[in-house]
């Protein structure tokens, strides 16, 4: 026998199901039903959401999307290092470190402040145009630089805050048991620092996913230049959404989880 | 009665003027001008020095030429500019025709509209004079030996995987510039282009760019004809098609061609 | 002289002088206890002595070693002066062994397994033994306060400073805690304890030193400082807290 409280809980959580079901449903009807209606709907569906030239086309864009998993594993470790090595030259505390933490500063400083585009072109056909070597000019190896030296930017800015959320106190504890500066940094405030900024990390890291697909510019055909090749050559932008469901497959569940894990942090530290 | 005749004559040659006008009548976004699009910015040998009312550049030159065909004066024709991917958008277009060196294809005419064929083009080898020294020659064996670059955009794309087949995966670029600043960092070899923009890149962007050869027509499975784009279903099209049929049957074509690509003549025909 | 003593010790925040030329001795195996009013400065004090903070002016004597020269590393001094807080401090991201570890692995250049045996012994000797694999966050507040306790003995200190180590504490952990220091106590280990708990003081202080103001106001033993306090200011403190 329900007590008058879960009673009335029971009824309110119905009626909220109710509501929040039918408003979805009728979002949904009125997207379906009402969209087709629009004068242009026929010519965007034949050249944004063609099924042939989908079935056409997408394996060969899976084909390509192994260049971007492929771009995005051998940058994220790097990037990562580099931003944990930029994050701790700007914590650098003793004077002989200056030089190294006004390095810190303007690196975080400069590539927070260009577009990932103009950095992937300056340094993509600027520095193979010094006249580097083969292999050594090849657009895979300074895109990637590019990507690191950008996205290394915003995980040091990230690490540091994490560093800095690390209270006080566990640096004078470390430091009262005697620990030289480096172990303090090393054993106590990092590994907590790196723990705190999982979440914010890996939205940058799926962000990185994502703008793998600009080194499309100089050169590499990943998914998207073979999505546009696909489209100069059907005329048609389905290839566009095909690159962008395998996308979504990848960047959804990934942000879901990142969200999950802030959620749990937020309840572990209330 | 000889006065009548001449009349009467005059009258028909002038309606022969007015017949061609009254095609258009109408048709036009604005009327009694015709608004021309092309690319921003547009190239020699197509368009000299970016401005196309100077009538300078094959494409330039022939707009006007189909223009005063169909009746409108120098001063009706207006100007305005697109991208690739804006022209080839479905939806209602803010030009009556567009003209920067679409090729003709089949599932591109499915969402716009061509013109009759007003180009058909060759498609050429754009590289460097140290490619060649280093002994690249226009036998099929030492081109797919070549690192490949080529403008995504373009049909050289499929024609390098069906002729060429090159050993190592092509990098595509966005632009002609991309393709030229790739070839500059060395990062490429050779670029297919149509030979008009391969001459004008060898000539006037690349320092020491060569034009290796050319392929024949015949060796594409569809050489790559340029038409004007159109919105889907522009009754336009009709008027601006007779007028371009006009000025093939009457030599003007062949003249412009030879006026403004005269220097196509002299790059080696690749077997 | 004395084992630890400090000579004229000043220390400010800006223009709060939180120390006003203190001198403080603690003998060999004596345990001190630091009473006060909240804010007379006795945390001040003990981070001064583990060279936490800087001191403005004054000296203060190690086992007869100057530690207070402006510039001197301050490590080995550390290894050699425990400190356990208020709020424990753990490492949370390690366990309760990895914590007391930590120090001796790094600064004595020794392995866990060489280790262990120290370690476990005195994790018994406090009553933790079934807790050594626990995260910090898995302990009790007495718990952790133990751990806390351990890991700076661990590094075989000469002296151990225990700020307040019991206020953050349930009262039924108190005891606890407590009992640790009676051992420590009967060890011979030298101590200086800031705290609030004057019945404790009263059992097992050596001495009692009354802070204020910025000065030692009153010190003695514990019967003389409880029973028959000379200055006015320790008589008004008394009876508040007692
Ligand atoms: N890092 C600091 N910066 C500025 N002022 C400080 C700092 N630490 C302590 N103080 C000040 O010094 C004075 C003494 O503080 P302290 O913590 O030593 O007192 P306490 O006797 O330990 O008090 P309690 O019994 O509340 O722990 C206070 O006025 C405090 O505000
Ligand atoms: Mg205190």
């Amino acid at each position: 026998m329900p007590t008058r409280r879960q009673a009335y809980e029971t009824r309110v959580k119905r009626r909220s199901a109710v509501i929040a079901g039918g408003s979805t449903l009728g979002v949904l009807a009125a997207i379906v039903l009402l969209v087709p209606l629009a004068p242009g709907w026929p010519g965007v569906k034949k050249s944004f959401f063609n099924a042939e030239v989908f079935a056409k086309t997408f394996p060969g864009l899976l084909d390509a999307f192994v260049w971007d998993v492929a771009i995005f594993l051998w940058s994220a470790p790097l990037i990562f290092l580099l931003g944990l090595l930029i994050a701790l030259a700007r914590d650098a505390r003793s004077p002989a470190l200056y030089p190294l933490r006004l390095f810190g500063m303007f690196y975080t400083d400069i590539f927070r402040g260009v577009p990932v585009i103009l950095v992937i072109y300056l340094i993509g056909f600027g520095i193979p145009g010094l006249g580097l070597p083969r292999p050594w000019n090849s657009p895979f190896i300074w895109g990637t630089v590019a990507l690191v030296l950008t996205y290394s930017a915003y995980v040091a800015e990230v690490f540091r805050t994490g560093i800095e959320s690390v209270h006080q106190s566990q640096r004078a504890a470390a430091a009262s048991l005697g620990l030289v500066n480096k172990d303090v940094m090393r054993y106590v405030i990092l590994p907590q620092a790196i723990r705190k900024v999982v979440p914010a990390n890996m939205n940058l890291f799926i962000a990185l996913q994502k703008d793998v697909a600009l080194l499309s510019f100089i050169g590499p055909v990943e998914i998207f230049r073979q999505a546009g090749v696909y489209k100069s050559l059907l005329a048609n932008f389905t290839p566009y959404v095909g690159a962008a469901l395998i996308f979504l497959a990848i960047t959804i569940p990934a942000t879901r989880y990142a969200d999950y894990l802030l959620a749990k942090q937020l309840r572990e530290r209330t | 009665m000889r006065l009548l005749l001449t009349t009467i004559l005059s009258s028909l040659v002038a309606t022969g003027a007015f017949a061609q006008n009254y095609c258009a009548a109408g048709k036009t976004l604005l009327d009694n001008k015709l608004t021309v699009a092309t690319g921003n910015p547009a190239y020699f040998p197509w368009v000299m020095d970016d401005a196309p009312e100077s009538k300078n550049g094959f494409e330039a030159a022939v707009v006007y030429a189909v223009a005063n065909e169909m009746g409108f004066a120098d001063s009706a024709v207006v100007w305005t500019r697109s991208s690739f991917d804006q022209a080839i958008q479905p939806g209602v277009k803010d030009f009556d025709f567009n003209v920067q060196q679409f090729s003709i294809t089949p599932e591109r005419d499915e969402i716009v509209d061509f013109s009759a064929p007003y180009y058909a083009a060759a498609m050429a080898v754009l590289t460097r004079k140290t490619v060649v020294d280093k002994g690249a020659d226009t036998s099929i064996g030492a081109l797919k030996g070549l690192i490949w670059g080529a403008d995504a955009n373009t049909t050289a794309v499929p024609m390098l995987a069906d002729i060429v087949q090159p050993d190592k995966e092509p990098l595509l670029y966005g632009d002609n510039a991309d393709v030229v600043e790739a070839m500059k960092a060395n990062q490429i070899d050779a670029a297919l282009f149509d030979l008009p923009t391969a001459l004008y890149l060898s000539a006037v962007v690349l320092e020491d760019g060569v034009v290796l050869g050319q392929f024949p027509a015949e060796r594409s499975e569809n050489p790559d004809e340029f038409g004007l784009l159109f919105e889907e279903g522009n009754p336009l099209k009709e008027c601006v098609d007779a007028a371009l049929e006009t000025l093939k049957q009457n030599g003007t074509l062949a003249a412009l061609e030879t006026e403004w690509l005269s220097a196509t003549t002299g790059v080696p025909v690749i077997e | 002289m004395a084992f630890l003593e400090t000579r004229r010790l000043t220390k400010s925040f800006g223009k709060n002088t939180v120390c006003n030329s203190i001198d403080l001795r603690v003998d060999k195996g004596e345990l001190v206890c630091l009473i006060g009013a909240s804010g007379s400065g006795k945390s001040t004090l003990l981070k001064c002595l583990n060279l936490l903070e800087p001191i403005d002016d004054g000296e203060i004597f190690l086992d007869g070693e100057d530690i207070s020269i402006p510039g001197l590393d301050p490590q080995p001094v550390r290894k050699r002066i425990g400190i356990v807080f208020q709020s424990y401090n753990l490492f949370p991201h390690m366990t309760a062994a990895e914590n007391v570890m930590l120090a001796p692995r790094r600064l004595h250049k020794r392995s866990r397994d060489d280790l262990l045996p120290q370690v476990t012994e005195l994790f018994s000797r406090f009553g933790l033994k079934d807790q050594m694999q626990h995260y910090p966050e898995q302990l009790s507040g007495g718990q952790q306060q133990r751990v806390a306790i351990v890991r700076a003995l661990a590094m075989r200190p000469e002296i151990m400073l225990f700020d307040e180590i019991t206020s953050a504490l349930d009262p039924e952990l108190v005891g606890e805690v407590l009992d640790v220091l009676r051992q420590l106590r009967s060890k011979g280990m030298t101590m200086i304890l800031a705290t609030h708990e004057m019945g404790f003081a009263r059992e097992l202080a050596d001495k009692v030193c009354f802070l204020d103001g910025g000065v030692i106001l009153e010190e003695g033993p514990p019967e003389t400082v409880f029973t028959q306090p000379t200055e006015v200011r320790t008589r008004e403190f008394l009876a508040r807290v007692l």
